[in-house]
């Protein structure tokens, strides 16, 4: 099945297409395929691939012109996924900016805001890390409990310059500690959700602040990942600082911003993803064909069943896109996606170790992992990330099927 | 392609969802379960007439209303989740396709339009003692004598054999598998209902003693009409699926709600809840599965259609079988009675499973499909 959506998507898909053919070539090209979001790999290349699409004008396709994107629709952005991952170009480092913290600050931010962080996002000059978790909350985000109070005597402001330039008359200062930041250790600015309200408990009286990370009360640790890469951090705020209209949205209101932007990040992000699946599926027939593993019937019909997951992952995506683009509200299977494909993916990953057999065990110096090796061990955090599984069965059993909640001490 | 269901897709489903649930209650449901017969042709009748349910995809020419294969699936949806007892899917999903399928247009023009007003119940007869769904399994034999062709043998497993009115038979001549209509009347026909396991779907078996039979379309060249056909029923099969697994899930929910235990809602516990939220993503994923193979029919994308259908069945059989399995479970002692519905559920799902294969058959044909 190929999206087309008509004459003037078509141009833009050729336009797409010559691009990337024509660009997408010696150190990028060997690097096609690399990353994912929780994969550490050749980070300096993905920025430099990054930099590259930022002066191809590709970032931001469905951004409004005014703040550097191309101020195109919501067709345009899918069919720029789909084509970018059928190009099977490095997935982006800016991922996180690009997808989560842009499209909030579209949605929520002031116009000050979006005037001062949108255009850098797309250029690739500032990097961002996002500071929701925390060491005591993971999945349970309302139990943050970062700190973020008013100091109205604004006088030790000493991060970078006034970021916005209107004078506000105060600063925010911040002390907690984040965690699972992806590649937070090269942030330049990080977004974080405090409690500004120090009476206020669960979702109430959270603020979503924009935190400068270059300044003395900033620490950001690089975090190993479980395949060897520096691809998560924690962060320290010890009175760190920021200026007064550096909040998304309104004070007390970060739950709503927070969820925004969760919202935001499972909805057509998947599709590129998907698509990857599908080609380490081809792949692992591929390798399973050489290996004379198709005349094992028992391999062979886990072969055949990890074809009909990538199948399935990339039909319930098509259902999903077709109902967004058609202005509707997307069905239960935009909720149940998620699990299902991580879920999948894990099985994808123990069946090309299975294949890979003794080869498995071996990786290169520098504990450097193969493709498959990589794709084992990160889909173990596919299950944990955007919501754990176990969360995503309550969000189905309650908003979905309208199960009652569980009882709240 | 649009990949979405029209309003008027949405609005047929609701015309049939309400039809069905005044006319397929629970009372009707176990009232034909019980009955040798397994149908009632005054509702049977009634389908035809007011909303036109088994000449839905027929094309107009041939009496029907010309629909496509996702207005047909969403038909599909409906009647599996109502357990629908009737010879819907014998008629619609295999003998009106392999007609629509064989290369005789005078047999179609004869045939369809009966089919299409709901007056012929008719059904496919291919598999036989060795319950096999392939070419090499058909052993019955057709001789061509002085006074037309005459058939020879068993089938067995037939859907709705014993009542139907019109029997399409895939038989083998010196030429290779070829197709025959058999009329109920015709003399040396001996038709045997099957006791079943599920009651909702009738079965039977059908023995041939030098019967008369027309020969459609050229004599040797039925099989790759009748693949297409089993490919088509396939998809329309894990539409039905979907819809039954559906209602499982539906009960299974309703149930979860009202019932408490500990003195609370029992779906408020996660062993429940997150049961319940598997079944859904089970559904949902049997969905893609089923519309993927519905969309592959109305784009006439042969190559497609094939692969969704091994794809569909291989998925959706297991997942219904699934669902009706887990809705038991959360329904406790009480999903194990034969007073409620949830073991007809399960039973509809375990008979569906091998109805046109088992999924272990079509994973092996998806894998030759895609050359693995």
């Amino acid at each position: 099945m190929e999206l087309d959506f008509g004459p003037a998507v078509r141009d833009f898909r050729d336009e797409l297409r010559d691009w990337l053919a024509e660009h997408l070539m010696g150190e990028f090209a060997e690097h096609r395929g690399v990353g994912g979001p929780t994969d550490g790999a050749a980070w300096e290349v993905r920025l430099a691939w990054d930099r590259e699409l930022a002066a191809g004008n590709w970032l931001g396709v469905g951004w409004p012109r005014e703040y550097g994107g191309r101020g195109l629709g919501l067709l345009e952005e899918i069919v720029f996924e789909y084509e970018y991952a059928r190009a099977n170009a490095p997935y982006r480092a800016t991922g996180n900016a690009l997808d989560l913290l842009g499209p909030m600050l579209l949605a929520m931010g002031s116009e000050a805001q979006k005037k001062r962080f949108l255009p850098p996002i797309l250029s690739v000059e500032e990097l961002w890390g996002q500071g929701f978790s925390e060491p005591g909350a993971g999945s349970d985000l309302a139990s943050v409990r970062t700190r973020a109070e008013r100091d109205d005597g604004g006088t030790s402001f000493e991060g970078t310059s006034r970021p916005i330039g209107v004078e506000s008359g105060g600063e925010w200062v911040v002390n907690g500690q984040k965690v699972w930041t992806s590649f937070g250790i090269h942030a330049d600015w990080l977004y974080v959700l405090t409690r500004t309200d120090p009476d206020s408990r669960r979702h109430k009286g959270l603020t979503m602040l924009l935190v400068p990370a270059d300044q003395p009360g900033v620490e950001i640790r690089s975090i190993r990942n479980l395949a060897g890469q520096d691809e998560f951090a924690e962060v320290f705020l010890s009175d760190a600082r920021t200026d007064a209209d550096m909040v998304v949205g309104e004070v007390g209101q970060g739950w709503r911003t927070a969820m925004a932007t969760l919202g935001i990040e499972r909805g057509t992000t998947l599709l590129p993803q998907q698509l990857a699946f599908e080609r380490e599926a081809e792949a692992l027939i591929g390798l399973a064909r050489e290996r004379g593993a198709l005349d094992d019937p028992m391999l062979r019909r886990r072969i055949v069943d990890a074809w009909i997951s990538v199948r399935i992952m990339r039909t319930t995506n098509l259902r999903t896109i077709a109902e967004l683009t058609a202005g509707r509200a997307p069905g239960p299977q935009a909720t149940t996606a998620k699990l299902y494909a991580s879920t999948r993916h894990q099985q994808l990953g123990h069946l090309a170790m299975e294949l890979a057999g003794p080869a498995g065990q071996i990786v290169d110096e520098d504990y450097a992992l193969d493709t498959r090796q990589r794709s084992f061990l990160l889909s173990l955090a596919e299950t944990i990330y955007g919501g754990s599984s176990e969360i995503q069965r309550n969000i189905i059993g309650e908003q979905v099927l309208g199960l009652p909640k569980e009882p709240r001490p | 392609m649009d990949l979405t269901f029209s309003e008027e897709q949405d609005e047929l489903r609701k015309v049939v969802r309400s039809f069905l649930t005044k006319h397929a209650t629970e009372a009707d449901v176990r009232r034909l379960a019980a009955d040798p017969t397994g149908y009632d042709p005054v509702v049977w009748r009634r389908m035809a007439t007011e909303i036109g349910l088994q000449g839905l995809a027929v094309p107009e020419k041939y009496g029907g209303s010309g629909f496509g294969y996702v207005d047909l699936g969403v038909v599909f949806e409906e009647t599996g989740r109502a357990l629908l007892c009737a010879p819907y899917f014998a008629t619609v999903a295999l003998a009106a396709e392999t007609l629509l399928r064989c290369d005789d247009e005078r047999a179609r023009g004869d045939l369809l339009p009966g089919m299409a007003s709901g007056e012929t119940v008719a059904t496919l007869a291919l598999t036989e003692e060795n319950g096999r769904w392939d070419e090499a399994g058909i052993r019955l034999t057709a001789h061509d004598k002085a006074g037309g062709w005459r058939l020879t043998g068993v089938k067995t497993y037939v859907l709705d054999g014993h009542l139907a009115d019109l029997l399409l038979v895939a038989a083998r001549t010196p030429s290779g598998i070829s197709l025959f209509a058999v009329e109920a009347e015709a003399p040396g026909l001996a038709r045997t209902p099957l006791p079943t396991l599920d009651q909702t779907r009738k079965q039977a078996r059908v023995e041939f003693t030098n019967t008369p039979a027309r020969l459609l379309g050229p004599e040797g060249a039925a099989w790759p009409a009748l693949e297409r056909t089993l490919a088509t029923a396939s998809v329309l099969l894990a539409a039905e699926q979907v819809g039954g697994a559906a209602a499982a899930l539906d009960a299974a929910v309703e149930y979860a709600r009202i019932r408490e235990q500990y003195g609370r809602p029992i779906g408020s516990f996660q062993g429940i809840k997150h049961k319940c939220a598997d079944m859904l993503v089970e559904i949902e994923s049997a969905r893609s599965a089923a519309y993927g193979g519905l969309w592959a029919l109305d784009a006439g994308d042969e190559t497609e259609t094939a692969i969704s259908a091994a794809l569909a069945q291989a998925f959706c059989s297991e997942a219904f079988t699934k669902v009706a399995g887990d809705n038991i479970q959360v329904h406790g002692g009480i999903g194990f009675t034969w007073e409620h519905l949830a073991h007809l559920y399960l039973k509809r799902a375990k008979s569906s499973e091998v109805l046109l294969g088992t999924p272990s058959y079509h994973r092996e044909l998806l894998a030759a499909r895609l050359g693995i």
